[in-house]
């Protein structure tokens, strides 16, 4: 992520050949309609189709390459679509807001490399991520209230944190940092989170515990996770959804998508 | 008062309070009481190069605050400085009056020279010392927002930014080695005689000026103390560490970072405008890329992401530089070359972290004391 050292902001594209406003269901929470992006005539998503329902559990699994990563730069307002509809609660044109904006909106990312401020602690970690003006002469002047502090507090006990709140985050281990970055999501106030990977690099132990952790949120947020590890998957029992090249190959339960001929092919075939 | 109070520690306090009774008291006390030729006595020279000195840790202080904290390594920090600096000069050349070589009332000596008739607009104003202290403030502050406005806004980062920091200086340079720029070309300002009315070269305005550099140091230091322990601070190491991560937990990583590079530049201009007095002269050279290189060597030496490590570096580097460069000028620029390798290799957080590194050993072989809690 940080190999470009210089990233111009992506320009919107032409836009006078909007098409209408979609009318999604009153449930849908993220709605993503033929999207393109293409990256020196190599389509990273081709068309790609996708609805979420509000407070679903999504499981987005597939090859490498199959988009999953530019899915998520396009959700999250990284990088621009070169056509079709992405929407937030039916109301928000992502394609049309930067990333703090579409943070703000209640969009949180997880990277799939657990990125969290190395050199702040724990507690700090949160706080910084905790819902609350923005502005930089706002965050100049921000005190932490005993609410804020508390809110703080809740949410270490939530991801398992709470005995090292005033531990520098470098020193935490890896699932101690996928742990506070999904904790940080939490503080944002996602009501959408977006996790690339979350269990990379846990113990079988942590893997379960942030299973359960998921499964707690979801419900109440949308959870949309993209893992590699079928054992998690099968654990979190969601709905999911296959990609390959830039599309959806295949969408349902687990032995749905496990039966399908395309899927084993995608998967097996070379 | 409380907020103020709880900057720095008991401890902390108790130096900086020391230190500075000790800078803003006794250096002038004893340049002024002790008989000539006595031991003790601050000779009068040293004065205006402690002042130097310490306009130079303030300058430090402001690079300190961008590229320590926020990440930015400005490599066009001197820019800023020299900006401050022709303020300050311009000033200072309305001051002479009648009393330049051509005794011309209303044109600087160099206009005069020039064959100019009447005085450029941008030198009205100039007059009131005001306006000047405003420009001081303005004309850098200005120029750091503008130029910050759009790079950030680009997200230009690393050393594509340092670059174009160093392209930022550069271009002054040459704009004010032209005469017809009206800033004195290639010689710059110089012939001051006095400020705010008293004789300049006096060594009552020169530990005016000393005492004066030494208290906005001070205050510079307590005011990027604030900013670095407040959660804006918070958010500059965390940008620093984790760009993205900031920006997708909702903030506008430009502006923070805008916030504070403007703010640096200010204060890298007040450095400038004490400097200027002191030394007599502003000219273009002020403006060298190599000058703001040499900016980052001192907080590299001193530790970056430690304001008292860029003081320290600051002094440590320029005391070396005075006694080289007396010595044995030759050498001076090698043995800087050399610091600045041997910093980078074998102690990346310079001598603060040197010495924080072995406290952290005696800490660790003393009997298991209380571990300290992060509670702010």
């Amino acid at each position: 992520m940080t190999d470009n050292l210089i990233t111009l902001p992506a320009r919107p594209a032409a836009r006078a050949r909007r098409r209408a406003v979609p009318v999604p269901a009153a449930d849908t929470h993220l709605y993503l309609d033929g999207v393109t992006v293409s990256f020196d005539g190599f389509k990273a998503l081709n068309e790609l189709s996708l609805v979420i329902n509000k407070g679903e559990l999504r499981t987005i699994i597939g090859p490498n390459g199959a988009g999953k990563t530019t899915m998520m730069d396009v959700i999250t307002g990284k990088t621009r679509p070169d056509k079709g509809d992405v929407f937030f609660a039916g109301k928000y044109d992502l394609t049309r807001l930067d990333e703090a904006a579409i943070a703000t909106l209640g969009i949180g990312r997880k990277f799939q490399r657990p990125t969290v401020f190395q050199n702040l602690t724990v507690f700090d970690n949160l706080e910084l991520a905790l819902k609350s003006a923005r502005g930089a002469w706002r965050v100049l002047f921000a005190e932490v209230t005993r609410n804020q502090r508390q809110a703080v507090e809740r949410t270490l006990a939530t991801v398992g944190l709470s005995d090292r709140a005033a531990t520098i985050a470098g020193t935490l281990s890896h699932g101690q940092k996928q742990w506070l970055e999904i904790g940080m999501l939490l503080m944002q106030d996602a009501q959408l989170l977006l996790l690339d990977e979350p269990v990379a690099g846990m113990t079988d132990h942590e893997t379960e515990a942030t299973a359960a952790l998921l499964l707690s949120i979801a419900g109440e947020r949308t959870v949309v996770v993209v893992e590699h590890d079928m054992e998690f998957v099968r654990r979190l029992g969601a709905r999911i959804t296959v990609l390959h090249e830039g599309s959806v190959l295949a969408e349902g339960s687990l032995e749905h998508v496990q039966s399908d001929p395309k899927v084993i092919e995608v998967y097996l075939g070379r | 008062m409380t907020a103020i109070a709880g900057l720095l520690d008991r401890r902390g306090w108790a130096a900086f309070l020391l230190v500075g009774v000790v800078l803003v008291v006794a250096v002038p006390l004893l340049n002024l009481l002790p008989a000539m030729g006595s031991a003790l006595r601050v000779p009068d020279y040293l004065v205006p190069l402690f002042g130097k000195y310490a306009c130079y840790a303030l300058l430090a202080l402001s690079l300190d605050l961008v590229w320590g904290y926020a990440g930015i390594l400005s490599l066009g920090h001197g820019a800023f400085f020299a900006l401050g600096g022709y303020a300050m000069g311009m000033y200072l050349m309305r001051q002479i009056g009648t009393r330049g070589v051509y005794g011309n009332a209303v044109l600087p000596d160099f206009m005069v020279f020039l064959n100019w008739k009447e005085l450029p607009w941008y030198w009205y104003g100039f007059d009131h010392f005001a306006f000047a202290a405003l420009m001081v403030l303005l004309v850098p502050g200005i120029l750091a927002f503008a130029f910050g406005w759009f790079a950030f806004r680009s997200r230009v980062t690393g050393v594509y930014l340092s670059i174009i920091t160093q392209a930022l200086t550069y271009a002054l340079l040459l704009a004010f080695f032209r005469n017809d720029m009206g800033f004195g070309g290639n010689n710059g300002l110089t012939d001051f005689k006095d400020v705010l009315g008293f004789e300049i070269q006096a060594p009552a305005t020169r530990r005016g000026l000393y005492v004066a550099s030494v208290i906005a140091l001070g205050l510079g230091f307590l005011l990027c103390r604030w900013i670095v322990q407040s959660k804006l601070g918070r958010l500059l190491l965390a940008l620093r560490d984790a760009e993205n991560r900031v920006r997708f937990l909702g903030y506008r990583v430009e502006n923070a970072k805008l916030l504070a590079f403007t703010v640096s530049a200010v204060l890298a201009g007040i450095a400038g405008a004490l400097y200027v007095p002191q030394v007599g002269i502003i000219n273009p050279s002020e403006f060298s890329p190599a000058n703001s290189i040499e900016i980052a060597i001192w907080v590299a030496v001193g530790g970056r992401g430690n304001l008292v490590g860029a003081l320290v570096g600051a002094v440590l580097v320029n005391v070396a530089k005075t006694y080289f460069t007396g010595a044995a000028p030759e050498f001076w620029l090698f043995f800087l070359g050399a610091i600045f390798v041997v910093v980078t290799l074998f102690f990346p957080k310079g001598l603060t972290g040197l010495v924080g590194q072995w406290r952290n050993r005696r800490r660790a072989h003393a009997p298991r004391a209380v571990e300290a809690a992060g509670d702010d």
